[in-house]
């Protein structure tokens, strides 16, 4: 009955269309205005041009100023504020030439709309001109690029030795940590050793990897730099840490890497914010399937302090299953067993 | 040389006329060499396509924007993908997004733009009898047709079409473990895009090789429209990037069927290790963006090329830096090539080629703005007549300056590393490439409607459709960089995992909704079409008192175009308004001899030079004469 309803309302509304179509069609023949080269149409779109400029122009300023401390994350890394002062920077230049370009384009099409007495000028080109629009913007974009460019080979440059490492592994659908231990070298792996039990695939065999440990969350000590060592295991990923203006693909079977100083910590961020309830996160930012959306990792910034003494309190792989020490040689499986022994 | 070619083309010409009587339905309309009509059969396929493409928008933006509603009533259309609960399936939503990009770039914006008014105009506005070959003409569309019937079906079967994204990054998109859209629906995507790749490749050489070798008597390169420029720049692209692509797809292929691992590599998924070790995932991320970026001017080019010849027609003034357009036009051709790993910044790849690559990518945004500049002084002290090609083309340049200046920011890789695949990506190439090209398909739909069907669109259903679509445009893809620039991530089902991007579900809802009027408002357009098609007011022969040559021709030119001799070019596309002359126009066809008080001083002086060809022809056509 109700998609009845509807169906009647929709046949009267287009027939009611259809109607004030063929009027208006048949006005537009009695008039004559069809024979004209420009009816009054014209003036009503040169209007609408005006009218779209104002409207939509203020509706773009009103909502960009309310609306800014929304969509302006805040910065949580050093290279984050270098970044983001670039976008701005980029932010004004484009908005000028956004809003003086846009103001021409609207407003010639109402100020030179057609009349019969006026003639267009018959200008076809200016070499002054080109050349001027070329030079300008090619300056203007020098200087853009310059400046991203000093900063893009900061941010890539090589990670301080004394970063700290935090290995992040992407896979369908969800991230995993691993952290190289008191020897801040992360052990072999290979992608064919991967278990159940050991979905990192370690490689065991090598002594860095024994005191190597996994973590639920990323946990890193502000103001000291760190390297997150990037991979994945099935498909392409991407990390991606909005507040550290960081983010770099995963990809199978080439390591990648992202290095960073956290200039906050997750307590100062909530005090900032006035949330107690805020939190670091990574998200996914390569599609990668079903999941691709719920690929959350939460990062936990720190004081050095804590950090060391958090690092201290973790269970390293085998410590937490020691099934994985069985078979290994003979000086390895020393050193697991020390391991093994500690605490 | 030139004159034995146009003799023969008179000649062949006759013949055509003969047969045209004989023409049955098949050879008129569905296998047919005529230009004319394969543009119109890529046109409709196009609007086909579009129509298809955007609905499937739609079908997402309820996802996104009404996360709650239960998506139960489509179950008709979408059977299982829709759960119990009415949600939609989010593998099918991943499978909705890829087949929506896939479907726009390809089907829509390549073959329905460059394909349709590449085809229709090349001939027209050079003064050909047809394309260099009518036959791979045919088949060019035919091509695209089986292409497209093959991804047609894709949409429907059982494991559903590709869901890797349109740039079908493996290894996603080569293990069916790692989503089902890599099964079948894959084989079917590259099958057809094969099949289309092929369609490109046959009409861009047809287009470059028509353009180099038959324009008529006096049509220099430097007397071609700005329309005619951009099509052969464009498949002079097409020509050099989609065999790219091909050779992308058919590794791919390798790697999906033969074992190969040029793309794969230390692979662990569905509990086991897999045996491929070596590839690498960013040389496909390589080869695709070498195609995937000149792919971006293949869609635009055309777009402005259009719009350079409807503003000029419309202001009843000469495009302003007539060969400055073509030098950025060519610029961007060359440097089109030289920019792909912009997308790239963060695959894992040599940060140095990131910073050779941005101060590449920036340089492209000069010949883009000299365009701009140029449109703008095009405008300036104009006569303009806003007819709904010319609202269009004036929407166009508004989407490729905002699109543009966003592109700033991206090309940046030092920026772009927050901005990357968050929806500030998906606003800007969606205003730049999609809504830019595409007014500039509409823009040359209502332009050379009247000489397509012989009749006028409706204007004023044209102005309210414009104004609809304009607005819209704007209103679902502005907000877009507010949401990424908060970081939202594309591709997502849902961002209600996450913290940082828990909010501005208001501002989805209302992109959702200004998606659905502005696809609405598409319908307003179909009825035009194909209303005014059978019924529209009879078009005069030069509705628009425009000069190019296609308005030369019969209101419905025949297979050959004009029904006695080729004209003759003496002036270049763009004399409106010229100081002296009585009308604001001077078509092509006129000579500079026939016009003194309007000439300029170096075209008096050309009036000798063109004085002495036209006897020497005459001569010619005496001689011919009194031989047969």
């Amino acid at each position: 009955m109700y998609g009845f309803l509807i169906g009647v309302g929709v046949l009267l509304l287009l027939s009611i269309i259809w109607m004030v179509y063929r009027i208006q069609t048949l006005v537009t023949v009695v008039k004559g205005s069809d024979k004209k080269i420009a009816s009054g149409s014209n003036k009503v779109n040169a209007m609408l041009f005006i009218v779209f400029l104002v409207g939509l122009g203020a509706l773009m300023f009103w909502y960009s100023i309310k609306e800014f401390d929304n969509y302006q994350l805040p910065i949580a890394s050093e290279h984050g504020i270098v970044t983001d002062q670039l976008f701005w920077i980029t932010m004004a230049v484009t908005g000028v030439v956004f809003l003086i370009t846009h103001v021409l384009l609207f407003v010639f099409p109402y100020k030179y709309q057609y009349s019969e007495t006026r003639k267009a000028s018959f200008y076809p080109d200016n070499n002054k001109l080109e050349i001027i629009w070329t030079i300008v913007p090619g300056i203007v974009l020098a200087g853009l690029v310059i400046s991203g460019w000093m900063a893009w080979s900061d941010i890539t440059a090589p990670a301080p030795e004394k970063a700290h490492v935090v290995e992040i592994m992407g896979y369908q659908f969800a991230w995993e940590v691993r952290y190289p231990g008191t020897d801040n070298v992360l052990g072999d792996y290979d992608y064919r050793l991967i278990t159940a039990s050991n979905s990192h695939g370690i490689d065991f065999t090598d002594k860095n990897s024994i005191d190597d440990f996994p973590s639920p969350v990323v946990v890193i000590p502000k103001g000291e730099p760190v390297l997150f060592k990037i991979r994945a295991r099935d498909v392409l990923h991407s990390v991606f840490a909005p507040h550290m203006r960081l983010k770099m693909d995963a990809v199978p079977g080439m390591p990648t890497r992202f290095w960073f100083v956290p200039t906050k910590t997750t307590a100062e961020m909530r005090i900032e914010l006035n949330n107690p309830d805020f939190n670091y996160e990574i998200a996914c930012t390569e599609i990668c399937g079903k999941g691709h959306f719920g690929m959350r990792k939460v990062i936990e910034v720190v004081e050095p302090e804590a950090y060391q003494k958090w690092i201290a309190e973790q269970q390293s792989f085998i410590k937490l299953n020691p099934a994985l020490a069985e078979g290994l040689p003979a000086d390895t499986k020393e050193l697991a067993e020390i391991q093994l022994k500690e605490n | 040389m030139a004159t034995a070619t146009v003799a023969n083309h008179d000649s062949a010409s006759h013949d055509h006329h003969d047969h045209e009587h004989h023409d049955n339905f098949v050879t008129k309309y569905i296998f047919t060499q005529d230009h004319k009509m394969i543009g119109k059969q890529f046109l409709i396929t196009g609007m086909f396509w579009a129509l298809i493409g955007g609905f499937l928008s739609i079908l997402f933006r309820l996802q996104l924007g009404f996360p709650e509603m239960d998506l139960s009533f489509l179950r008709p259309l979408l059977g299982g993908w829709i759960d119990e609960a009415g949600k939609l399936d989010p593998t099918f939503y991943l499978a909705l997004v890829t087949m929506h990009g896939t479907i726009m770039v390809f089907f829509v914006l390549t073959a329905g733009l460059s394909g349709t008014f590449s085809n229709y105009l090349i001939p027209l506005q050079i003064g050909a009898r047809d394309m260099a070959s009518g036959f791979m003409n045919m088949l060019s569309y035919w091509f695209f047709f089986v292409s497209g019937v093959i991804m047609f079906i894709s949409l429907f079967i059982k494991t559903g079409p590709a869901g890797g994204g349109w740039v079908v990054y493996p290894p996603l998109s080569a293990l069916e473990q790692a989503i089902p859209g890599s099964g079948l629906g894959m084989t079917l995507w590259l099958v057809a895009m094969t099949f289309f790749i092929a369609s490109s490749l046959l009409g861009g050489i047809n287009y470059i090789t028509t353009v180099i070798n038959l324009r008529t008597k006096g049509m220099s390169f430097s007397r071609l429209p700005l329309t005619i420029w951009a099509f052969f720049l464009t498949a002079v692209i097409g020509l050099l990037s989609f065999p790219v692509l091909f050779a992308a797809a058919l590794l791919l292929v390798f790697d999906r069927s033969f074992g190969t691992s040029f793309y794969l590599s230390d692979i662990y998924i569905g509990g086991e290790a897999l045996p491929n070790t070596g590839g690498s995932p960013v040389l496909y991320q390589h080869l695709f963006w070498f195609f995937g970026h000149p792919e971006v001017y293949i869609v635009l080019l055309p777009a402005l090329g259009i719009t350079s010849e409807v503003i000029a027609t419309n202001s009843r003034k000469p495009i302003f830096g007539y060969k400055a357009m073509i030098i950025s036009m060519l610029g961007i051709t060359i440097l089109s090539f030289i920019v792909w790993a912009h997308h790239m910044f963060v695959s894992g790849m040599n940060p140095f080629l990131g910073s050779i690559f941005m101060f590449l990518t920036l340089i492209i945004a000069v010949p883009s703005a000299v365009k701009v500049f140029n449109y703008l002084t095009t405008l300036w002290r104009g006569n303009l007549i806003f007819t709904p090609a010319m609202l269009f083309s004036i929407g166009l340049v508004s989407f490729f300056i905002s699109g543009g200046l966003t592109g700033i920011f991206l090309g940046n890789s030092a920026i772009d590393i927050q901005l990357h695949d968050t929806y500030f990506v998906v606003a800007h190439f969606h205003l730049v490439m999609g809504s830019a090209s595409f007014f500039g398909l509409m823009a040359g739909v209502y332009h050379w409607f009247p000489k397509m069907f012989g009749r006028m669109m409706d204007a004023k259903l044209g102005y309210i459709h414009f104004w609809l679509t304009f607005t819209g445009v704007y209103l679902v893809f502005f907000p877009m960089h507010y949401i990424g620039i908060a970081g939202f991530p594309r591709r997502y089902y849902s961002w209600t995992n996450f913290e940082f991007a828990n909010m501005y579900t208001d501002l989805n809802m209302f992109v959702s909704v200004a998606a659905i009027i502005t696809f609405t408002a598409q319908f307003i357009f179909i009825f035009n079409f194909f209303y005014s098609m059978y019924r529209g007011r009879k078009a005069t022969l030069n509705p628009w008192r425009s000069n190019t040559l296609e308005w030369t021709t019969p209101l419905h030119p025949g297979h050959g175009n004009w029904p006695g001799e080729i004209p003759t070019v003496y002036r270049w596309p763009y004399d409106y308004s010229k100081p002296g002359a009585e009308e604001d126009f001077i078509p092509q066809t006129v000579p500079l001899s026939a016009t003194p008080e309007s000439n300029l001083p170096h075209e008096q002086e050309l009036v000798k030079l063109e004085l002495e060809i036209m006897k020497e022809d005459e001569e010619v056509l005496v001689a011919n004469e009194s031989k047969h």
